[in-house]
C-alpha cells in the first residue's frame, strides 16, 4: 500500500519508456510519425542489402563503423577517466585523512568542482582550453612545455584528452570522499601497532590501508564506471560533432533527434542499455550486495 | 628531513586546492571583463566590469530560465521526498515477500542510462501533451531522484531503533500516524541531505531538459548556457557565458559550503554500506 505510488511512478518513468525504446528499435518509427511505427524485425540492427547482381552489403547498427567507433570511444573514456579519478581520489583522500590545521576547510573546498553543473564545467574548461586565448596554452607556453598553442578541443588528437580532463576534474571529489569515508572506518590502533613495530609506511599502505579501503574504492569505481559509460553532457558541450569523441549516448541522441532516424537511435539506446545492464548485474553478483538488510534486521 | 616532509605535504595540499578552485576563479575573472579585455590572458583581476551581468538579465529570458530551474528542482524534491518517505518506511520496516527484489529493482533503475529511456519517454511525454512543459521535467527527473531518495532513506530508517515505533504501535497508532509523528521528526537530517542532493541533481540535469523543451522561455539554465552562441564560431560571447555560469553555480557552491557535512554523508551513505 505504501509502496504502490512509488512503484507506479517508477514504472511509468523508467520501465515503460524502456520497453518502448526497445520496441521502437524493432520498428520503422520516425520522429514525426511515432504512432504509426510498424514492426520491421532486426532491420535497424543488421540487414543484408542485396544489389540484385550477386553483390550487396551489410547495413544496420551492427555493421555501422561509426557506432563501433562510438563504443570504443566510450569504453576508452570510461577506463582512462575512472582510472585517473581513482588514483587522484586516493591521493586526495589520503591527504584529507591526515590531521592538519585547516583540514575541514580543505575538505569542503575540494567539493567545489563536484558542485559545478557539468555544462558549466564543460564551458569553463572550453574557455580555458581555447586555442588562441586560453589560459592553459598560456601557462604551458610560459613554462616552456609547448612552443605553439594547442587546439585542445578542435584537434582530433587532443579532443578526447580534453573531455577526459574535464570529467576527471569534476568527479575526482566524489571518488575522494568515498575513499575517505572508507579510510575513516579503519581503526587507529592498526596504524599504532604498525608504527610500534617499526613497519615502513609504504608497506603499511600496501598491506593494511589498501586492502581495508578496497570495498569503498570498488563501489566508487563501479558508480563512476556506470556514469562514465553513459557520458553525454561534457562531450555534447565541449566537443560537438567530432568523430574523435562521439560516445554511445551522443550517437544515439544524434540519430533520434538530429538525423530523424528515431528507430535507429532507439536501437542504439537499447544496445547501450544492454551493455550497462550486463556490467551492473555482474557487479551485484560479484559483490553479493546485502539487499535484504539481513545483517541489520 | 622532517621539515622537508611537512613542506612537501603542504605543497600537495596547495596543489589540490589550486586545481579545485582555479577554474571557477578564472570563470569569475573572465565574467568581469568585457570587450577586448577578455582576449588578454590575465591571472589577477585588472578591471571589475559588471556589464556581462547586466546584459545577461537585459531581455528577461535568462531570469525566466532561472525561475524555470528553481521551479523544476523544488517541485522534484518535494514530490520525490513525498513518495520516498512512505516507500522507504515499508521497505525498512514492513517485512514482506520480495522486498529484496524491489530494492534490487530500485537500485537497477538508478543505474539506468538516461539515454535508454529517452525515446520512450519522448513518445510518452508527447502523448501526455507535456512536450515543452516544465511538468515533463518534473515527471522525467523522478527516474533518478526517486531511486536515490528511497535508497538513502531506507538505509537511514533501518538504523533507527525499533523500540521507538513499537511503543507507538502498542498505543494503537496507524502506520501513517507513525510515519508522521514518529519517523518524520527523526528523519529530518536524512530528508535535508537527500533533498539537497536531489535538488543539485535536478538543477544540473541536461539531457532531458535539452530534449523535452523546444522554446527559449521554457528552458532550464544548463541548456540555456550550453546554447549561448555568437553570430559565428569566432564570436562566441565568452564573457556572457561565464557570467551566466557564475550566476547558476554560486547558489550550488553556497549550498555545498553550508551543508557540506550533510552532503558528504548523503553521497557516501548509499555507497559505503553496500
Amino acid at each position: 500500500m505504501f509502496l504502490a505510488p512509488m512503484l507506479i511512478v517508477l514504472g511509468a518513468v523508467a520501465l515503460f519508456p524502456l520497453g518502448q525504446t526497445i520496441w521502437f528499435g524493432f520498428t520503422d518509427a520516425s520522429l514525426n510519425n511515432i504512432d504509426a511505427a510498424r514492426f520491421v524485425g532486426l532491420r535497424n540492427y543488421i540487414e543484408w542489402l542485396d544489389y540484385g547482381n550477386g553483390q550487396g552489403e551489410w547495413l544496420g547498427l551492427l555493421a555501422d563503423d561509426r557506432w563501433w567507433r562510438a563504443v570504443r570511444n566510450t569504453v576508452w573514456f570510461a577506463v582512462v577517466s575512472v582510472s585517473f579519478e581513482t588514483l587522484f581520489g586516493l591521493i586526495i583522500a589520503l591527504v584529507l585523512n591526515a590531521k592538519f590545521p585547516g583540514r575541514a576547510v580543505v575538505r569542503t573546498l575540494v567539493l567545489v568542482p563536484w558542485a559545478i553543473p557539468t555544462v558549466v564545467s564543460a564551458k569553463m574548461w572550453g574557455w580555458m582550453l581555447h586555442d588562441q586565448f586560453g589560459i592553459i596554452n598560456d601557462m604551458l607556453i610560459k613554462l616552456g612545455l609547448i612552443a605553439t598553442p594547442i587546439a585542445w578541443t578542435a584537434s582530433a588528437d587532443t579532443a578526447m584528452a580534453a573531455v577526459m580532463m574535464v570529467d576527471i576534474w569534476k568527479t575526482t571529489p566524489f571518488m575522494a570522499l568515498l575513499i575517505l569515508a572508507g579510510l575513516q572506518m579503519i581503526p587507529d590502533d592498526i596504524y599504532e601497532a604498525a608504527r610500534l613495530d617499526g613497519i615502513n609506511p609504504v608497506r603499511v599502505f600496501r598491506k593494511v590501508t589498501l586492502p581495508l579501503v578496497m570495498p569503498a574504492l570498488l563501489v566508487g569505481v563501479v558508480f563512476r564506471g556506470l556514469d562514465a559509460l553513459r557520458v553525454f553532457d561534457i562531450v555534447y558541450v565541449l566537443t560537438p560533432n567530432t568523430d574523435a569523441t562521439r560516445t554511445m549516448s551522443v550517437y544515439a541522441r544524434e540519430n533520434l533527434f538530429d538525423y530523424d532516424k528515431f528507430a535507429y537511435g532507439s536501437a542504439a539506446s537499447t544496445l547501450l542499455f544492454l551493455i550497462v545492464a550486463l556490467i551492473t548485474i555482474g557487479f551485484i553478483y560479484l559483490t553479493r550486495m546485502d539487499l535484504e538488510g539481513k545483517e541489520t534486521d | 628531513m622532517r621539515i622537508a616532509k611537512i613542506a612537501g605535504f603542504y605543497a600537495l595540499v596547495a596543489i589540490i586546492l589550486a586545481q579545485a578552485l582555479f577554474p571557477f576563479y578564472y570563470a569569475v575573472l573572465t565574467s568581469l571583463e568585457s570587450g577586448q579585455a577578455i582576449f588578454d590572458v590575465n591571472y589577477l583581476p585588472k578591471v571589475i566590469d559588471l556589464s556581462n551581468y547586466r546584459a545577461a538579465f537585459e531581455d528577461g529570458v535568462f531570469g525566466r530560465q532561472i525561475l524555470n530551474s528553481v521551479f523544476v528542482s523544488t517541485v522534484v524534491v518535494i514530490v520525490s521526498l513525498g513518495f520516498a518517505v512512505t516507500a522507504s518506511y515499508a521497505l525498512a520496516r514492513v517485512p514482506f515477500l520480495g522486498r529484496g527484489k524491489i530494492l534490487l529493482l530500485i537500485l537497477s533503475v538508478s543505474m539506468f542510462p538516461q539515454i535508454a529511456v529517452l525515446s520512450g519517454l519522448f513518445a510518452l511525454i508527447r502523448a501526455m501533451g507535456l512536450f515543452n512543459s516544465l511538468w515533463s521535467l518534473v515527471f522525467s527527473y523522478m527516474i533518478f531522484t526517486l531511486p536515490f531518495t528511497v535508497w538513502v532513506l531506507t538505509t537511514f530508517m533501518r538504523k533507527l531503533p525499533k523500540e521507538i515505533e513499537e511503543a507507538a504501535i502498542m498505543d494503537g497508532a496507524a502506520p501513517l500516524t507513525i510515519i508522521r509523528r514518529v519517523f518524520l521528526p527523526l528523519l529530518w537530517p536524512a530528508l535535508v541531505t537527500t533533498g539537497l542532493l536531489a535538488f543539485i541533481h535536478a538543477w544540473n540535469e541536461f539531457l532531458f531538459a535539452l530534449t523535452f523543451m523546444s522554446t527559449d522561455t521554457q528552458r532550464t539554465v544548463p541548456v540555456a548556457i550550453a546554447l549561448i552562441s555568437g553570430a559565428s564560431e569566432f564570436e562566441i560571447p565568452w564573457g556572457s557565458i561565464m557570467a551566466a555560469s557564475v550566476i547558476v553555480t554560486l547558489p550550488l557552491i553556497a549550498l555545498v559550503l553550508v551543508f557540506q557535512r550533510k552532503i558528504i554523508s548523503g553521497l557516501t551513505a548509499g555507497a559505503v554500506k553496500g
